[in-house]
């Protein structure tokens, strides 16, 4: 544990505190992240209210009639001394979904460009993507918006200058080694590479917000008549994909 | 349990139904939201009896006519609207009864932004995931418009006398204090000094989510380049990519790429929500442990109200028309001068 990174500790708010891996989302802050929140979450620390994490960091809200800043910093402390924060393996995910796309083609227009950019063939793009075991790394933004990642260094490619003004829910979009699937037709510079019929968040759906932080993600091909079929039945919002609760 | 229905006849484009929100959501991508300025809902809260904040009718810059279905007492709290009861003004921070007969019309803000209206009971609409507030940016709920009807809770106590509490003004900007947050440190000395030297004013754009503020001089800046998201928060006083501050309010979202400088603390982002367009600002620089000393709950917040509210008394020199007086509707004039502001 010689390297392994202790957080920074900074206020966030007179009744938070934000655990600080790092500052931009380099592979090793990113696990470090999730291995630190889930240590959060197991401990419950006293009087601590909410717990939420970025991909480099780790906020904990707490309720300053029950506890003190300088109580809950000792606390998260010493919780995140107690744990490997270098090490490469994530804690186990809790769930594992699997949610169909259609990559590439008209439901997918910078598909093509995104190969290029990896240097992969178009096949093995498609290997990549539909085999990788995706973790959601955060939902924010938007309410059930999930970051998912990282895929391999090749995908390490940048967003685009000109933002697209408008990429349609569900799509599936890529930028630095990460994925994400839109709740809402969304201005963006992240390339579109897919499309899905997979509502990350839905308000007369219970619960809501169907992803976690942490959960595993596979994405599974299927055709746009499938696509179609799923846009127009859609009950769940969720477009097809299944949840395995994991132990 | 039924306390009637409050009906609107006309409605300002930014009228919504407000409570305290959905916190606990933050992990959900969900921001809390809420009343823009929750110490209104409290004054309410206060004003009226209650010992929790009940559900209200949110008002951005223009007001609603409004009539009911069967009586209630209501409380106007937050910005100062020009309001009346069948043509007779209405004092702000007070409460009144209203009947069937009853018409209430409330205009456009004097003083402030967001205006709320509270029934006794509350609004009772069915609540989303915990809450009955509008949050626009998650497409929950959705503003009024005329001819919407919104049941609302019984009034606990019909029988109790109009009331009026005396606030402090925060409606007309001024000085505000921020916190250090994450990312304070990555402003320089320099433009950390500059920042709580300068005078801003509220720009034209904002809403729920933030709003932004102007003023003379270079930009805010940072030299970073590549910064993750991070949590963000209401309060935070975020420099866009162009250096300008945006304070976030209740719906700001939950994750943001712009550098922030700090933090406004709770008890003055009411004054950074209520300053209209063009109202001067001023930040203040507080230590963390300074913040924590001045944190208190908003339920120790509603006690103390409770205490302060009085009876809505009227002197006989501000009554022109005594004999005219409708003295059991518990309506003054607009320009007395308890509870302004």
């Amino acid at each position: 544990m010689s390297d392994s990174p202790l957080p920074e500790i900074l206020p966030h708010g007179a009744d938070g505190i934000l655990l600080r891996l790092g500052l931009s989302a380099r592979e090793s802050t990113v696990a470090a992240v999730q291995i630190l929140r889930a240590a959060m979450e197991d401990a419950c620390p006293h009087g601590v209210e909410e717990i939420a994490s970025s991909l480099t960091s780790v906020y904990l809200r707490f309720d300053p009639a029950r506890t003190t800043r300088a109580e809950v910093c000792a606390t998260a402390q010493s919780i995140a001394r107690g744990v490997d924060l270098s090490a490469t393996t994530l804690p186990a995910p809790r769930h594992r979904w699997t949610i169909p796309v259609v990559l590439g083609g008209e439901h997918g227009p910078h598909f093509d460009e995104m190969v290029r950019a990896t240097g992969h063939s178009d096949q093995r793009a498609r290997e990549v993507l539909l085999s990788a075991r995706l973790r959601v790394l955060a939902i924010g933004f938007a309410p059930g918006l999930p970051y998912m990642g990282l895929l391999p260094e090749a995908w390490d490619v940048p967003r685009l200058r000109d933002v697209t003004p408008k990429v349609p829910a569900c799509a599936l979009v890529a930028a630095v080694r990460q994925l994400i699937i839109f709740t809402n037709p969304t201005p963006t510079g992240w390339r579109h590479i897919g499309q899905t019929a997979f509502h990350g968040f839905q308000v007369g759906r219970d619960p809501a917000t169907a992803l976690s932080a942490g959960d595993e993600i596979r994405l599974e091909q299927m055709t746009p008549a499938d696509l179609h079929g799923l846009q127009t039945d859609n009950p769940d919002g969720l477009g097809g994909a299944r949840c395995e609760v994991l132990s | 349990m039924t306390g009637g229905t409050l009906i609107l006849h006309r409605a300002g484009p930014g009228v919504t139904v407000q409570d305290e929100g959905r916190p606990y959501r933050l992990a959900e991508g969900l921001s809390r939201g809420g009343a823009a300025d929750r110490l209104a809902l409290i004054e309410a809260a206060a004003l009226l009896g209650l010992h929790a904040p009940v559900a209200a009718l949110e008002m951005a810059m223009l007001g609603c006519d409004v009539t009911c279905t069967a009586p209630t007492r209501l409380a106007l709290t937050g910005a100062r609207m020009a309001a009346d009861l069948n043509g007779t003004s209405l004092a702000p921070n007070s409460t009144f009864w209203m009947t069937p007969e009853d018409r209430l019309s409330i205009g456009a803000a004097r003083a402030g932004t967001y205006s709320y209206l509270t029934p006794a009971g509350g609004i009772q609409t069915s609540e989303i995931i915990g809450s009955r507030a509008a949050h626009l940016t998650a497409g929950i709920g959705k503003p009024l418009q005329a001819g919407d009807e919104l049941p609302m809770g019984e009034d606990p106590d019909p029988n109790a006398p109009p009331m009026i509490l005396r606030v402090e003004d925060r409606l007309s900007g001024g000085s505000v204090r921020v916190m250090p947050g994450p990312q304070s440190d990555l402003f320089d000395a320099e433009t950390r000094a500059r920042f709580f030297a300068t005078e801003f004013r509220r720009a034209r754009t904002g809403n729920r989510q933030g709003v932004r503020l102007d003023a003379e001089g270079p930009p805010f800046t940072t030299q970073t380049e590549t910064l993750a998201s991070d949590i963000i928060q209401p309060g935070d006083v975020q420099m866009t990519g162009d250096g300008v501050p945006y304070v976030l309010l209740s719906e700001c979202q939950t994750m943001g790429g712009y550098p922030r400088i700090g933090t406004v603390i709770a008890q003055d982002l009411g004054r950074v929500a209520q300053a209209a367009p063009g109202t001067s600002l001023r930040f203040a620089e507080v230590s963390a442990a300074e913040a924590d000393a001045l944190w208190r709950s908003e339920a120790d917040q509603l006690i103390a109200l409770r205490k302060s509210v009085q009876p809505l008394r009227r002197d006989p020199h501000d009554i022109p028309d005594l004999l005219s007086y409708q003295l059991i509707s518990g309506v003054v004039r607009g320009d007395e001068q308890g509870g302004t502001g």
